[in-house]
């Protein structure tokens, strides 16, 4: 590789990309130094293990990469706007493509869901942290570097190009020889075990660390769904880990897994990836049907409407996750047996949800509703979800999806299912726990302004694209020729997607906003809520709970609001708390992660193995850890709870 | 206040159904809708089945979304009103899982009907006409072997005659996709895939690839031009006559990644290659099976 | 990890007896149900190319049987002997649980020594993994178990100096375990590629 390579050249939009990365981080230097908040960040972050910090962080870097998502999306728009634009030539639309999707299903959708699950699922269920705090610092550091790693391609080596799924033989050395790929595949791998570990790392905690009193059948909605995406984590992602090193077996150690000689097989990259790949947007997808169970019901001030049902129906879609991959690929030829049974299955997953919608309807009749800003965005999920869904039943009849099949019928459907069910779904969560995270809410004016320009820029932007779809459009591609009749509609979708993005900067506008002026959360309960996390104070003490609570009833919190006087503590009750050490580590691993990722990209092996030794060592280090946490005092925890309720 | 939302959601509401209006005046340009072949018209079918039970899905959730929200949403006079404690209805549940469960069904038993019938040809009285289709970056190669000619970027074919499609690649993965006469099948490298379609009258069809496959994607459009047999048959004749010989260094040439434009040959590149062969033994025993079934259903139908 | 990561039970076993401990070797069991997905995967990818043999050698052609046999019986024996390891723990005695863990690693890395011994043979009869889709799957799923094995042997040293250093507490016993059933796992996985991929590899 010549050094005139390594950085990305010829781009004046690039080019901008370099002058502003490099800004930022000296800006970023400058204010750390002039502040001198270099040990504060070290301290309170770098090193922390704390669930909530952790969580945040995920939150911080989910929105960074909506950003970059997004951006990338109004690219693509801006040049499909009208036919034969030269705005972007064929290989920058097409890394522009890989990066969107890529960024937008693992760097964004997983790592919010992921903050949120962090944040909240060990409040929700009492306890005072995760099961491997330590473990969990180094999940995060490792979606970080590997994101990091990820989006470096822009500027240093190339981005890949071969789409989101890198089918082969389009994403082999042969056709793809640039690093591109190469990134691809480290960079996901490495996320991808941050990713793992944190699926063990919560089905441990919620089956094993509830407040007493706690059983399964009384654990609150998100929670449930949090443990079922866990059980997917856990049988999905190995899948991905195997593809992905096969991948890189292939590009950089001459394999033969998906070539075109020697017996190499593309198909079963395709087959690889999709039996990771379905189940992986039922892990983005479930934990945001338990955001909304949790607001809906909060807001219509009812009990969820049939929770066992709710249960079950999310139960009966995980296992379907696993057995309908083939639908990704009708078209393969696999045989009318094979395609009918993928049909079935498929449309099957149409029940469970159904028995959903119908009954978060429920939940809402007889209610009590009020419109703030997270029960916007959870009941505009219900129209729009269900228009995607009933587009995906659609896509679901195997002949029928020799029509759909790669149109942008298809993306306005998943775009239809990800947008109306995660992203409304974290828009909804950030708003909801907003104050349980920062102790202040989110303006809710300015939250309702973003949430219709962004709900209406969607249904603009993504409507249309059903018709272009039928119209013969074909995803990925880059242009399109006049005469064709799909100018207007294209026009119309762009709209929509610059109302999507103002949306987003008035979303981002008002954090700023908010904490500034929003207003601050004294109570720890703003939403008169039904789960634990509203027992707590606002933001909770790093130990969440003084006393662990004891729980009588689905909806603890409502149960004790109910029967006496909410969730009171008082001193006598008092012990000392233990908690786990901070870490640096986790962070340094990554680090060696990243540095052999990227040894890897470029095939420089001796960096890579040197940094390998490094993830090593570090590894012995954790083994001969005797590190057993700290305890807090009573009368440290007496002055934090006095202190938290005098609202300082 | 609440009111402007409630009256914004519903007007929301109507946007599928304006854009229906708009778009019924370019319908033409709809082309999935607009079938010019049995299998596009099988398909048509379908989807126009499955649309029905849709909008009735979404009539029936947006209707119940709009009454509850109106109905239950917080007001002045019901400041004191308290939501009552149900955890659900077994009757109501059942119900609501019992019609999808129908719906699944009326929307699979065609689908699977569909589905295996789009594998034969549409009619048995006529024999189909094979074609040999070859993607390659970034052009469609095609080739006649009973005919002994070759295409590339355009495909002429008779009227109300199946053709068999046999579909390969020699590179990366593309999708042959032809909107007005029927869904789409993969070419792939080492592996034959078979697509059947049949046009119902003369005239001119936009195909192209449906899966991207690297840098011109976007410009792998092909022209699919149906002839009533007795012109096809003179333009056969006219290509065999007429048109040069490819041979294997042209042919290499042709593969070489880049945009070509039509070209027309009287012999096949499969004399010497045939993608579909290629990789491994195990492909090869299917598609020697394949050929097997092949000749006793062409058998059949003599 | 409330003070329950401290709430000791007398009456568990000793690897048992903190909440740490428990909530640590549940992690692992769920950990080894993620390491049998990712076995699965690589199993499925072997069987789906074992007939891709390009212009390379085939299973048959190929395979030897006198290594296979022994690497078998050095790693059956090593899952025994390790379950002896956790056996003498369960009695208390370091001794014996040291002796027989360094009896499991010594076979351990004499089934590794065997299996490098293996692959040498094979690549200088020109079967590599760049060869074909057969080699390439069979050289990544028997590997990725030899490194496994090899990164077990290193862990057991590294727990084996624990155990000097700190003796036996609930802590080292806890972290045998562990390894005892990464081990007895790796067994396991061992057991389907030799019938999977060996026994069935020579007679097909």
């Amino acid at each position: 590789m010549k050094w005139s390579e390594f950085f990305v050249t010829g781009e004046p939009l690039i080019y901008a990309a370099d002058v502003a990365i490099v800004l930022t981080i000296i800006g970023i230097v400058f204010v750390l130094t002039y502040f001198k908040k270099w040990k504060w960040l070290w301290d309170e972050w770098l090193t922390t293990v704390d669930h909530k910090k952790i969580g945040i962080m995920y939150i911080i870097c989910a929105v960074l990469m909506l950003f970059r998502g997004g951006v990338d999306a109004l690219l693509m728009r801006a040049q499909l706007t009208a036919p034969n634009m030269k705005f972007l030539d064929a290989q920058h639309y097409n890394e522009i493509f890989t990066t969107h999707g890529t960024i937008m299903i693992l760097f964004m959708a997983m790592p919010f869901l992921i903050g949120l699950m962090n944040i909240v699922v060990p409040l929700q269920i009492g306890a005072r942290d995760v099961a491997y705090p330590y473990l969990n610092a180094l999940s995060f550091w490792l979606f970080f570097f590997g994101a990091l790693l990820f989006n470096i391609s822009f500027v240093i080596g190339g981005s890949p190009d071969a789409g989101w799924t890198a089918y082969f033989p389009l994403a082999s050395n042969e056709f793809s020889p640039g690093v591109g790929n190469n990134y691809y595949a480290v960079a996901l791998q490495i996320s991808g075990i941050g990713t793992l570990m944190t699926g063990i790392n919560f089905l441990v905690t919620i089956l094993k660390m509830r407040a007493p009193g706690m059983t399964l059948m009384r654990m609150p909605m998100f929670t449930w769904t949090v443990l079922i995406t866990c059980v997917i984590i856990i049988f999905a992602f190995p899948v991905f880990t195997v593809a992905l090193a096969l991948m890189t077996f292939d590009r950089l150690f001459g394999t033969q897994f998906f070539t075109m000689a020697n017996g190499g097989m593309s198909m079963l990259w395709a087959n690889l990836f999709w039996i990771w790949g379905h189940p992986e947007v039922y892990i983005v997808i479930l934990p945001s049907f338990g955001i909304f169970s949790e607001i809906v019901s909060t807001f219509a001030r009812k009990r969820l409407f049939g929770y066992k049902a709710m249960i079950g129906s999310i139960v009966g879609i995980a296992f379907l996750s696993f057995i309908v991959w083939v639908h990704h690929f009708f078209t393969m030829g696999a045989g009318p047996a094979v395609n009918s049974f993928f049909s079935i299955t498929t449309m099957a997953i149409a029940i469970p949800t159904g028995v959903k919608v119908f009954n978060w309807l429920f939940t809402l009749r007889k209610g009590k509703i009020r419109f703030t800003t997270a029960m916007l965005w959870s009941l505009a999920f219900i129209p729009n979800f269900v228009i995607g869904g009933v587009t995906g039943v659609m896509l679901a009849m195997a002949a029928a999806d020799y029509q759909y099949h790669n149109s942008y019928f298809l993306i306005g459907h998943f775009h239809y299912v990800l947008i109306a069910g995660t992203v409304f779904a974290c828009f909804a969560g950030v708003h909801y726990w907003y104050p349980k995270m920062f102790g202040h809410l989110l303006n809710e004016r300015l939250g309702k302004w973003a949430f219709w320009l962004f709900m209406i820029g969607f249904n603009i932007c993504f409507f249309p694209m059903y018709f272009l779809g039928l119209m013969g459009m074909t995803r990925r591609m880059y242009t399109y020729a006049a005469g064709l009749g799909w100018t207007p509609l294209n026009v119309v979708a762009t709209i929509g997607a610059v109302l999507m993005g103002i949306g987003f900067i008035v979303f981002c506008y008002n954090i700023y906003y908010s904490a500034r002026y929003g207003e601050r959360d004294m109570t720890g309960d703003p939403w008169d809520g039904r789960t634990l996390e509203w027992a707590t104070a606002s933001p909770p003490a790093h130990y969440n709970f003084p006393v662990v609570p004891e729980v009588t009833d689905l909806d603890a919190y409502w149960a004790m609001k109910k029967n006496g006087n909410g969730y009171e503590v008082k001193e006598e009750q008092l012990e000392p708390i233990h908690m786990p050490s901070n870490s640096g580590r986790p962070f340094l691993i990554s680090i060696a992660f990243f540095i052999a990722g990227f040894g890897l990209v470029f095939k420089w092996f001796t960096l890579a193995i040197i940094a390998a030794i490094f993830i090593i060592l570090g590894l012995i280090l954790r083994s001969f850890d005797d590190d057993d946490g700290y305890y807090i005092s009573v009368d440290e925890i007496k002055r934090t709870e006095r202190l938290a309720r005098k609202g300082a | 206040m609440k009111h402007e939302k409630q009256r914004g959601r519903k007007w929301f509401s109507l946007l599928p159904l304006s854009l229906l209006l708009f778009l019924s005046g370019c319908s033409e340009k709809i082309v999935v809708l607009n079938p010019k072949g049995p299998v596009a018209k099988a398909q048509y079918d379908l989807i126009m089945w499955s649309i029905g039970f849709m909008l009735f899905i979404i009539i029936v959730v947006f209707t119940l979304f709009a009454v509850v929200l109106i109905r239950y949403r917080e007001k002045p006079e019901t400041a004191d009103y308290e939501p009552p404690d149900e955890e659900g209805n077994k009757l109501l549940e059942i119900v609501w899982t019992a019609i999808p469960i129908i719906i699944v069904a009326a929307l699979a038993i065609p689908t699977v009907k569909a589905t295996f019938a789009l594998e034969k040809p549409p009619r048995h009285d006529v024999k189909p006409i094979t074609i040999h289709v070859t993607s390659a970056n970034w052009k469609w190669i095609f080739s006649y072997p009973e005919q002994n000619i070759e295409t590339v970027n355009y495909v002429n074919i008779p009227e109300d005659v199946p053709v068999k499609f046999k579909l390969t690649s020699a590179g990366p993965m593309n999708s042959f996709w032809v909107p007005e006469l029927g869904g789409q099948k993969y070419a792939m490298d080492g592996m034959e895939t078979q697509l059947i379609l049949q046009a119902d009258h003369p005239g001119s069809y936009m195909g192209r690839s449906a899966n991207f496959s690297g840098r011109q994607f976007a410009h792998m459009e092909f022209e699919v031009v149906a002839q009533k047999q007795d012109e096809f048959d003179k333009w056969v004749k006219e290509v065999q006559q007429t048109a040069p010989k490819l041979n294997k260094e042209k042919y290499e040439e042709i593969l070489k990644p880049g945009l070509v434009g039509r070209m027309t040959f009287s012999n096949t590149h499969l004399e010497w290659i045939d993608h579909a062969e290629q990789n491994s033994h195990h492909a090869n025993d299917e598609k020697h099976n394949d050929r097997h079934e092949d000749m006793e259903s062409d058998h059949h139908e003599h | 990890m409330a003070e329950a990561a401290h709430r000791y039970d007398e009456t568990m076993p000793l690897e048992y007896r903190t909440q740490e401990s428990r909530l640590n070797i549940l992690g692992f069991w769920i950990f080894l149900g993620a390491e049998v997905a990712l076995f699965a995967t690589l199993f499925a990818t072997y069987l789906v190319l074992f007939q891709r043999t390009g212009s390379g050698p085939t299973a048959k052609e190929l395979f030897e049987v006198k290594d296979v046999l022994i690497e078998t019986l050095l790693l059956l024996t090593s899952s025994f002997t390790c379950g002896l390891a956790v056996f003498e723990m369960r009695r208390g005695r370091l001794s014996g649980l040291l002796t027989w863990l360094l009896v499991t690693l010594l076979l351990g890395a004499g089934f590794i020594t065997f299996e490098i011994r293996e692959f040498i043979h094979y690549v200088h009869e020109g079967a590599t993994m760049q060869t074909s889709a057969f080699l390439s799957s069979f050289f990544v799923l028997v590997g990725t178990h030899g490194a496994h094995v090899s990164l077990g042997i290193g862990w057991m040293i590294l727990i084996i100096i624990q155990l000097l250093q700190r003796g036996l507490t609930p802590r080292t016993a806890r972290k045998v375990f562990i390894v005892s059933l990464y081990w007895h796992f790796l067994d396991v996985v061992w057991i389907f590629i030799f019938t999977l991929v060996y026994l069935t590899g020579m007679v097909i």
